[in-house]
């Protein structure tokens, strides 16, 4: 913000001088010329075309965050599902490593996304039912302890330190990793829902299924390429993707306006390749060439790279859309 | 303790933006861009973290009010300063995570600078575009309500230095009663589409800056029904925990399987 004048308003105004003086009237950004030659304010263009709404603030971290918090909270439900079947103790091992991992990346990212990093205990300084981000940082924060205490607990068990009682703790801490893991995996689709942004609170039913279908399924994936091509993560994959497929041909054919920043523009690009990635393109992938780990394994990177892209997706729409003054009209004359 | 509400009116707002200086001089705002516009004599263009009075100016090809105007060319300039709402259900209060943003004894909402940590959850929790994020700061900023000066017995510096008292300020009830009366009278004057904005009939709630508006509230960028997010709180979670239920499922036949 420099106290100098702008010199890029400075010739703006030039222009819309020189317009003004030879056609007689300016257009431009939602303007529409009236008896002076200036632009005017209108119902249909809004004030001059301004966005109504401010744009979200939020920077590369955050996107990638609900990726890792999506992944971390699936790993641990994906690890008490493999508990409860009792086949595979080598997965459960190791999608709670995963889920350790990705949590304890989550906090820096969330400290870094902050104006003010240095004050980010301020989160826990208060808990409120109505705000999805406090929810949301009191969540990781116990996610995050009880994971700690899953993995040391079975590791200890297969170390045969006192199996009883550590076999004990890891079912334990496992069911509530769960639990906190499968609020911390939908929370964010709230906390987008939950806003004044029409293209996210407009999808505030879809955005749960979607983001809950592309944190296990990544997680899964990632696991595939871990090296557990076994039979329940191939299925797993089979029904994430078709649901993301699902997913993407709604927001297509439903064809709605307000989605439109998932349709066009950067976002729309982003939204559409990363949802025909995890999608079509994987699930084709497995049907075609699931047999083979290498097809498998193919999927699982190209489902992981969807998620990922369409994360941002839906960031990059949220900016889109508070611009457009014109969709939040339309949808609150209805 | 009075629930003190602003009253805006355009008919008597003359756009000399001195609400604006006066709320820069009082609250030490920055500045936050010296840029030409191009729209009409608003350089200012929206408020933001470092502007909590706005001054609007609308040229419309509309006669104002009983004034003569040119049948086949009408036109009319309007002028209205812009405020926070001070929402009774604010969007941006209930998002905030820390217990920054509360509110006061005047039922205005106001935010902690020395606990806000700038997660910039409020911003895109406020229906009317209001508070932002101040990019060299971090923190969130919008209007106090001057709660430094209510506090003190003083009226806020905007409808103190308003020359023309088109900002009025007062108890919620005596600005509601007015709003109506004014209104009233416009009509009765030949402002025909004279009517007050008031959010009080939308999960929004009674709002404590109230306006009266010609034409369109969409002209003046007020959203014409404004939604507070939380009411959708529900709808939302519900979906959520559904979602994740159904996916446990899924995980444990796909393991049991
Ligand atoms: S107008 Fe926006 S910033 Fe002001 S109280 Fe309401 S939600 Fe908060």
């Amino acid at each position: 913000m420099s106290r100098e004048a702008n010199p890029r308003s400075e010739s703006r105004l030039d222009a819309i001088r020189e317009e003004a003086t030879r056609t007689g009237h300016v257009a431009g950004s939602g303007l529409a010329a009236s008896a002076s030659p200036t632009p005017s304010s209108s119902p249909a263009a809004g004030y001059y075309g301004l966005p109504l709404l401010k744009a979200p603030v939020w920077t590369w971290e955050v996107p990638l965050y609900f990726f890792a918090g999506g992944v971390s909270g699936a790993s641990t439900a994906i690890a008490l599902a493999a508990r409860i079947a009792g086949r595979a103790p080598d997965l459960e091992l190791a999608a709670l490593w995963i889920a350790l991992i990705a949590a304890l990346i989550c906090p820096v990212l969330l400290i870094a996304d902050l104006g003010r990093p240095s004050r980010f205990l301020n989160m826990l300084r208060v808990f409120k039912r109505q705000s999805p981000m406090s929810v949301g940082a009191w969540t990781l924060a116990g996610f995050t302890g009880v994971v700690i205490v899953a993995v040391v607990a079975d590791e200890a068990m297969r170390a045969g330190l006192a199996p009883a009682f550590t076999g004990g703790v890891t079912w334990a801490a496992e069911i509530l990793g769960a639990a906190l893991g499968l609020v911390l995996l939908s929370y964010t689709a709230v906390l987008l829902g939950v806003t004044a942004i029409p293209v996210w609170s407009e999808n505030r039913r879809l955005l749960p299924t979607h983001f809950v279908a592309s944190g296990i399924g990544s997680a899964s994936a990632l696991l595939e390429l871990f090296g557990f091509l076994v039979p329940a993560t191939q299925m797993v994959g089979f029904i994430v993707s078709a649901w993301e497929t699902l997913v993407g041909a709604s927001i297509e054919l439903r064809a709605r306006a307000v989605d439109e920043p998932l349709r066009r523009g950067r976002s729309g690009w982003a939204a559409r390749a990363g949802g025909t990635l995890a999608g079509p393109v994987a699930l084709l992938l497995r049907i075609f060439e699931g047999s083979s780990p290498g097809g498998r394994e193919l999927a699982a990177a190209c489902f992981l790279a969807g998620a990922l892209i369409t994360r941002y997706a839906w960031l990059w729409a949220g900016r889109a859309s508070s611009a457009n003054p014109r969709a939040l009209f339309d949808l609150q004359r209805q | 303790m009075s629930v003190s509400a602003f009253l805006t009116d355009p008919t008597l707002c003359i756009g000399c933006k001195a609400c604006e200086v006066a709320c820069k001089e009082w609250n030490g705002l920055p500045q936050d861009g010296l840029e030409w516009s191009g729209f009409s004599y608003d350089n200012t263009r929206r408020l933001g973290a470092s502007t909590w009075r706005h001054v609007l100016f609308l040229e419309q090809p509309r006669a104002l009010g009983p004034q003569i105007a040119a049948a086949e060319d009408p036109f009319r300039w309007v002028f209205l300063s812009d405020v926070c709402k001070h929402c009774e259900n604010a969007g941006c209060l209930d998002a905030c995570p820390t217990g920054a943003i509360v509110r006061t004894e005047f039922d205005s909402v106001f935010v902690q600078p020395d606990v806000c940590n700038g997660c910039g959850y409020c911003v895109v929790s406020c229906p009317f575009g209001v508070i932002d994020r101040r990019p060299d700061d971090g923190r969130a900023f919008k209007c106090t309500f001057c709660y430094d000066r209510q506090k003190a017995g003083l009226v806020p510096a905007c409808a103190k230095t308003c020359p023309t008292e088109s900002i009025k300020f007062g108890t919620i009830e005596e600005m509601e009663q007015r709003a109506e009366a004014r209104v009233a009278e416009l009509r009765e004057r030949g402002y025909s589409d004279a009517h007050a904005y008031n959010a009080a009939d939308t999960s929004v709630g009674r709002t404590h800056a109230l306006f009266i508006l010609l034409g369109e509230p969409e002209a003046y960028n007020f959203p014409p029904a404004p939604d507070a997010p939380a009411v959708h709180l529900r709808s939302a979670w519900t979906m959520a925990l559904v979602s994740a239920a159904v996916g446990f499922l899924i995980l444990c036949l796909a393991f049991l399987r």
